[in-house]
């Protein structure tokens, strides 16, 4: 266990600024977001959520896959490097760790996505434990523990110092290289801090969402349940719940006119969305009602029957505090809870 | 909000109207969801208080081509905006059973700023109180009423409503700012300056098309945005090119019928202030073609649809 | 973790993600309809882009339009080249269809799963079962059985289209399929035409006419309003939802199962399918 004090902090990122690219919490026009430390960034380490989740450092919202070259009517196709150089995730929390593992399930199943498995290969993360959880957290409910986050290096702001613990060997070797920025610190500071935050999250509302109607067997289960038709109406089309989410991964692949060429390039999309899946003769989920059950059915029951059980939500809570509507996950489960199927 | 919730009663039961379009109750004060009521019973959820902010009237696009008349609960703001879908035929008077109803000022939970929100106490209808009762996790902490208001509110198109059948409730005057200052403030700024400004809040932008989405002035079946004949169907931030395009054609294509209701800036999930545009745009219209309030009327000429040989020619190179 | 990436052999220097094409040239296009064209793509050394197997499909792009996934008509006992038969419905296709030989493409697969010709289907007599463009995908397996024609017993093919001009194969199937012994083919057309002394009538009463026995399995494809039909006449006949097998088409953007919208309850077309016994077909949800 090492202490750095917040105030040299800066001389922190700086120092692992030096080597790697460094991603961190910025806050920028008012709102705080994942981005690449400089020197004048506004470093916002105290706000609990991004707007977006850590998700794009991994999986961009938008990038190239390839470019095409088009000469007298022949193609040449310029293939986009995966990332081939290292960089640290500094300041991601439980929820948003835990939903890589989700996305890992996606994108390093075969085949393998050679872009998002570059950047897992190259990333190493930081995460920071959440010091004050909000009301519309719920990631107990999904097994993790805001308290000691997953990450190759654990961090706890307590009061004006940082705490910095490697749990990996990736985390090991960053640390190694920090070690005359950090110093030595006992456990005391964190394990109070500790129960002091797992205290709180034992009276957080949403901490005690059941999930016994969820899993594997509620694909079935609820899938003609009158509860969507009920629930959706509020909800506006809009894509809010997906791009804050730090699990959604579903993306579009589109062209870029660049002139003589195109940009082949691949971007979040949104199941939410109207054209989702339609094609040139037809759409399978032609209602918002349909694609609404969609959004939900593959979080809390494909999903987890596709994947061992494990649920494609975290618990972060975005979507509760994002939706225009109010609409969100938390109320689609207590309706299930409620009403029954 | 008893008063309402009788009305919406009174009126199912009779079988005047199929259903009420209004608030439904959420998991705390502060988030009510908009909710169709079809039986007596369900309005037991029945909710209004200052954090019913969302506007109803595009709800009333899909309401009108449902069977029988739907209730549906405006504002004085929201009224306006159903007036503007009235003149473009987008929703069917016939099929609406219209209850103003009194507003004292909206609220953002987002504006609170405080970790851990519970509950609120002080947003009732029709007894707000000038302070809010916050409590947090961490403790109960207090806020000024106004001072959690939604930007609209500050500068309040008025208490009156321009369509109805009936009213309930009163509404209080909430206008403490000036409605075009901070337009006026980016036109002094230097071009270089401006570009800064819109860029930093731009490039926020995540391409969620909430603003879009909840736009009552957006009512196109199909969005030249959604459409897959066009370079346009951009789903992502690809560059920021593509940003600047998509809030500017869209400010250019709710000119002269935005209402300036403010959704696009409620909804937004990056705070930007989206209404500024709409607004410089109403500005300019106003300077140009004379005061004009979009929705306000059924009747009047809309000042960009409407021609008179009296007109200004907006020149090049205005800045 | 796994090494995630290999080395492209086309294009050795740059390492390719299973998202990132081929480039395939046109080397010959057959109109089959008015509004169906056959595509034969060659690689540019020549020969064939990747090996597939009956029933898998493959991503074709025209840059800058579009990219849709269609099945792989050819057969994989074809040495020489891949064949795509193309219906004209959309923006894409359209391009396709202005397309001349000698033109590029950009090709990736194939994906999916395939018909089982060497496990379930081996051995069995077979009856296909087809509707206008849906005989592009059987197509494969149809040429697939023909050409290890040992493996397999007798096989039937009844093929429907809306006319006689509207037929996609017609040249092949009357001069090479209906010349081989213990291969029976039985054509039919919606409506009466000059010239036409064959079947009229929709598939799936004519199939309920030719009234076959339960002893094959059957391998069904059309639109979904035949597909219904079909299934319920077969139903009839005494065949069980294990010995009907078919191919789903959804929209797709990545091909492997990671994109999101090929879904039907936990099953992806693109990945779990195209290919699926009605057994399984039933137990997804209504939502295709």
């Amino acid at each position: 266990m090492y202490k750095i004090k917040k105030e040299n902090l800066t001389a922190l990122y700086a120092a692992i600024a030096a080597e790697n690219d460094l991603f961190l919490p910025i806050k920028a026009a008012g709102q705080t977001n994942f981005g690449l430390w400089t020197e004048n960034a506004e470093v916002d380490i105290d706000t609990l959520k991004t707007v977006k989740s850590g998700k794009d450092i991994f999986f961009p919202q938008s990038e190239t896959l390839y470019k095409v070259r088009r000469e007298e009517g022949k193609f040449a196709i310029d293939g986009e490097a995966p990332r081939q150089t290292p960089f640290v995730v500094f300041g991601i929390r439980g929820c948003d760790v835990r939903a890589l593992a989700v996305l890992d399930k996606v994108f390093l199943s075969d085949p393998i996505d050679s872009y998002y498995a570059a950047r897992r290969q190259m990333g190493t993360i930081v995460s920071l434990a959440c010091g004050k959880p909000a009301t519309s957290c719920f990631c107990k409910v999904f097994g993790v523990d805001c308290a000691e986050p997953e990450g190759d290096v654990v961090t706890w702001l307590v009061g004006d110092t940082l705490y910095w613990k490697a749990k990996t060997k990736k985390g090991e070797q960053l640390t190694e290289k920090m070690t005359s920025l950090l110093e030595k610190a006992d456990e005391a500071a964190v394990e109070a801090e500790q129960a002091a935050i797992r205290a709180i999250v034992e009276k957080l509302p949403y901490s005690k969402l059941s999930l016994d109607k969820w899993g594997a067997a509620a694909a079935d289960a609820n899938f003609d349940s009158p509860i969507w038709e009920q629930m959706y109406k509020p909800c506006l089309a809009c894509g809010t719940c997906t791009f804050v989410c730090p699990t959604c991964q579903c993306y579009d692949i589109k062209d870029y006119s660049t002139g003589n060429g195109v940009q082949r390039y691949r971007c979040w999309d949104s199941c939410m969305y109207s054209d989702f899946t339609m094609m040139a003769h037809g759409n399978n989920r032609t209602s918002q009602m349909q694609r609404f059950r969609q959004r939900f059915m593959h979080k809390l029951a494909y999903f987890p029957a596709n994947n061992q059980g494990m649920f494609s939500c975290v618990g972060c809570g975005r979507c509760v505090d994002k939706c225009p509507s109010h609409l969100n996950i938390v109320k689609v489960i207590k309706a299930f809870e409620k009403e029954g199927v | 909000m008893q008063e309402l919730i009788n009305k919406a009663k009174t009126l199912l039961e009779s079988g005047e109207v199929a259903r009420v379009l209004g608030w439904k109750k959420g998991e705390y004060e502060y988030d009510p969801e908009p909710a169709f009521f079809e039986t007596s019973e369900s309005l037991k959820d029945f909710v209004y208080n200052g954090f019913c902010g969302a506007n109803l009237s595009k709800y009333m696009i899909e309401a009108g081509k449902k069977e029988g008349k739907t209730l549906v609960f405006l504002k004085p703001c929201d009224s306006y905006s159903y007036n503007q879908l009235l003149r473009e035929h987008r929703v069917d008077r016939e099929k609406a059973y219209i209850v103003g109803v009194g507003c004292k000022g909206k609220l953002a939970v987002s504006k609170i700023p405080f970790e851990g929100i519970l509950n609120i106490s002080g947003a009732e209808y029709p007894d707000a109180a000038e302070t809010l009762t916050v409590e947090t996790l961490y403790g109960t902490e207090t806020i000024a009423y106004k001072d959690a208001m939604l930007e609209r509110c500050h500068v309040c198109k008025g208490k009156e409503h321009v369509v109805y059948d009936e009213l309930i409730g009163e509404s209080a005057d909430t206008v403490d700012a000036d409605r075009f200052a901070e337009v006026e403030r980016i036109e002094a700024m230097s071009p270089e300056e401006k570009f800064a400004f819109f860029q930093s809040e731009l490039s926020k932008c995540i391409r969620c098309n909430a603003c879009r989405n909840v736009c009552p002035a957006c009512s196109c079946r199909k969005c030249v945005f959604d459409s897959t004949a066009f370079d346009s169907e951009q789903k992502a931030n690809t560059t920021s090119f593509e940003e600047k395009m998509f809030h500017i054609i869209r400010a250019f294509h709710v000119a002269g019928r935005c209402t300036d209701c403010g959704e696009c800036s409620r909804v937004c999930p990056q705070g930007i202030p989206l209404h500024l545009f709409n607004r410089k745009f109403i500005k300019d219209i106003n300077a140009l073609y004379g005061e004009y309030q979009a929705g306000s009327d059924l009747e009047s000429k809309a000042p960009l649809t409407n021609f008179t040989t009296e007109d200004a020619e907006p020149g090049v190179g205005r800045g | 973790m796994q090494e995630p990436m290999h080395e492209c052999k086309h294009n050795p220097g740059f390492m390719r993600d299973t998202l990132v094409p081929q480039v395939g040239i046109i080397t010959d296009i057959r109109t089959e309809t008015p509004d169906v064209k056959t595509f034969r793509v060659e690689a540019l050394g020549g020969g064939k882009l990747f090996e597939h197997m009956p029933g898998q499909c493959a991503m074709v792009c025209a840059p800058g339009i579009g990219e849709a996934m269609f099945s792989i008509t050819s057969s994989p006992t074809n040495k020489l080249y891949q064949e795509f038969s193309i219906k004209r419905c959309g923006v894409l296709t359209e391009h396709l269809h202005s397309l001349k030989a000698g033109d590029q493409i950009l090709v990736r697969g194939p994906y999916g799963n395939n018909f089982p010709v060497e496990t379930e289907l081996k051995g069995q007599n077979l009856l296909f079962i087809a509707g206008g463009i849906a005989l592009a995908p059987l197509r494969s397996v149809i040429n697939y059985c023909l050409d290890n024609r040992e493996n397999y017993g007798d096989i039937d093919i009844v093929y429907g289209s809306r006319s006689a001009d509207d037929l996609v194969q017609r040249k092949e199937i009357e001069e090479v399929w209906s010349n081989i012994p213990g291969v029976n083919v039985h054509l039919t057309i919606d409506r009466p035409q000059e010239g036409w002394d064959g079947h009229v009538g929709f598939v799936p009463s004519y199939l309920q006419e030719l009234a076959f026995d339960t002893n094959r399995t059957a391998i069904l494809c059309g639109p979904p309003i035949m597909i219904k039909f079909c299934l319920q006449g077969l139903k009839e006949m005494g065949f069980a939802m294990e010995q009907v097998y078919t191919t789903l088409e959804l929209r797709m953007k990545c091909g492997v199962g990671k994109c999101g919208r090929c879904n039907i309850g936990t099953k992806y077309v693109c990945k779990d399918g195209p290919v699926f016994r009605f057994d399984q077909v039933d137990a997804l949800p209504n939502e295709y």
